[in-house]
């Protein structure tokens, strides 16, 4: 028998008797950051394959939701800073060995970048709307600016936002001293996931049945990928060391079993890879269901990564 | 820092004089004492260990921290500069020892060895007011130095070192 015990009566908030420090905020943060980078990425991807009037929901309706969606993350995050009027701190300095650094800075660059990208699409979406009144005539010029340049968005947009899928994981991954993060498959796992939900929000935007059909079979690739990463993952956990394979017992077993296998294993990725597969091969599915389930799935992919991980440590 | 498992009897007095030295807030701590119990009745033994940031060499909150607030300064004590800090949490959750807490006031606090007095040639708090002098603070650097002898001496280990952090905190057992 081995008991540790505190005897100096230690009680910190947030951190005994388990760490709960990062909540909702995080997790909506990491679904938001890897949504809009799965959305901008297969945008971008349409326009440099000059594709644009085939796949119009992705290139112009999906990618409204891209701006919204990198700031609501924001917001979140700065909710929860507990410093927050020093936030401007990420700004001034550049830590490449700092995942969240480097990160907070990827997503300063696609922000931007992202509003510009809906902002050269304005004229299409209010084509009535009356440009010849006094200053508006000069934003006029910066909308034609970037209705041309918007190959060079997509060339800025394909490595950004895989940077930015990617690091959604990664700034789990990097801590080493939480066992269930601390894995390099959680890096491309993100990734997948938020391509994945990005092509779901491509297919709730758009209105064209090929647009639709060819998002279900990226999806339902992607899915694949995913189950396929997933299962890595585990495996790598079963054979790594003591504090791996209890991390990995959480979700095989543990406190986050039912949820992790009904949301994100059933809901989230085999029921719609099946749905999108009897829509494939000729079923009438409402592309609607796989779409949504996929979205579902994502969010409480991250929200049970970010709960879960945190109640794993080292023992000693 | 070296911590003599044998003479420490877990009176807490370490605790007590890092908050009042430290002004550390109501409800935390930067130091804390572990019992661990291990065996069973009457092959019992137990372990007192007074615990703290373990200041380690190869720091994964240092590393983690997107501001670089939190760094280790000459001599290889690991502070968290307040004014750098936006409360962002990453070092809390890269740190194995839970060593850090989200002060009130919003930046991230933990152990400094009492940086304000080892500069000026005093022993940290904790250190200074032990009563059965089981704490040994100096330069590992120094091979004369009493820490760098009794680390010669004494049978020893770390806390978690599979972390892979290299930590300088030395428990003698």
């Amino acid at each position: 028998m081995k008991e540790e015990i505190f005897i100096s009566g230690r009680n910190l908030p947030h951190i005994d008797p388990h760490l709960e420090l990062w909540h909702w905020p995080i997790s909506l943060y990491l679904f938001l950051g890897g949504l809009a980078a799965g959305i901008l990425f297969f945008a971008a991807l349409v326009v440099l394959f000059r594709k644009e009037d085939k796949y119009i929901g992705a290139v112009k309706y999906a990618t409204i939701i891209a701006p919204i969606a990198i700031g609501v993350g924001l917001l979140a995050l700065l909710y929860d800073l507990s410093h927050v009027w020093y936030a401007w701190r990420l700004y001034v300095t550049i830590r490449l060995e700092s995942p969240m650094s480097w990160g907070a800075w990827t997503l300063m660059l696609v922000m931007p970048v992202s509003m510009l990208w809906t902002l050269s699409y304005f004229k299409e979406y209010f084509p009535k709307w009356n440009w010849d009144f006094g200053f508006l005539s000069y934003f006029d010029w910066i909308i034609d600016f970037v209705i041309y340049h918007r190959r060079v968005l997509a060339w800025i947009l394909v490595p950004s936002t895989i940077l930015l899928g990617i690091y959604t994981g990664i700034l789990l991954s990097a801590f080493n001293a939480r066992p269930l993060w601390n894995n390099s498959i959680l890096g491309p796992l993100f990734l997948t996931s938020g391509l994945s939900t990005g092509a779901a929000t491509i297919i709730l935007m758009s209105k064209s049945h090929a647009e639709r059909r060819m998002f279900s079979m990226i999806d339902l690739v992607l899915i694949g990928i995913e189950l396929f990463l997933i299962i890595h993952m585990l495996m790598g956990m079963l054979a790594g060391s003591q504090v791996q394979h209890e991390a990995s017992l959480l979700l095989l077993g543990g406190e986050f079993t039912v949820s992790f296998w009904v949301f994100v294993i059933i809901l989230g990725l085999a029921f719609p890879a099946i749905l999108e597969i009897f829509e494939l091969v000729g079923f009438k599915v409402p592309a609607i269901i796989p779409a949504l389930l996929v979205l579902l799935g994502g969010i409480m992919f991250r929200f049970i990564m970010v709960e879960a991980g945190q109640l794993t440590r080292y023992l000693y | 820092m070296a911590i003599d498992t044998k003479k420490c009897v877990g009176c807490s007095d370490c605790v007590v004089a890092c908050q009042t030295e430290n002004n550390v807030p109501e409800g935390f701590c930067r130091d804390w004492v572990t019992e661990s119990v291990s065996g069973t009745y009457p092959q019992v033994e137990i372990e007192l260990r007074s615990e703290r940031c373990n200041h380690c060499e190869d720091a994964p909150c240092v590393r983690c921290c997107p501001t670089g607030a939190s760094q280790i300064v000459d001599g290889g004590i690991v502070i968290v500069e307040h004014d750098e800090c936006i409360g962002c949490g990453a070092c809390i959750e890269s740190c194995p020892y839970d060593a850090r807490y989200v002060h009130p006031e919003g930046y991230v606090d933990k152990c400094t060895f009492c940086l304000h007095r080892v500069t000026e040639g005093l022993q940290p708090a904790c250190v200074s007011v032990c009563p059965t002098k089981c704490m040994y603070f100096g330069d590992i650097d120094d091979p004369n130095s009493e820490i760098s002898n009794m680390l010669k001496t004494r049978k020893q280990k770390t806390l978690a070192p599979e972390a892979g952090t290299n930590p300088h905190i030395f428990y003698l057992i």
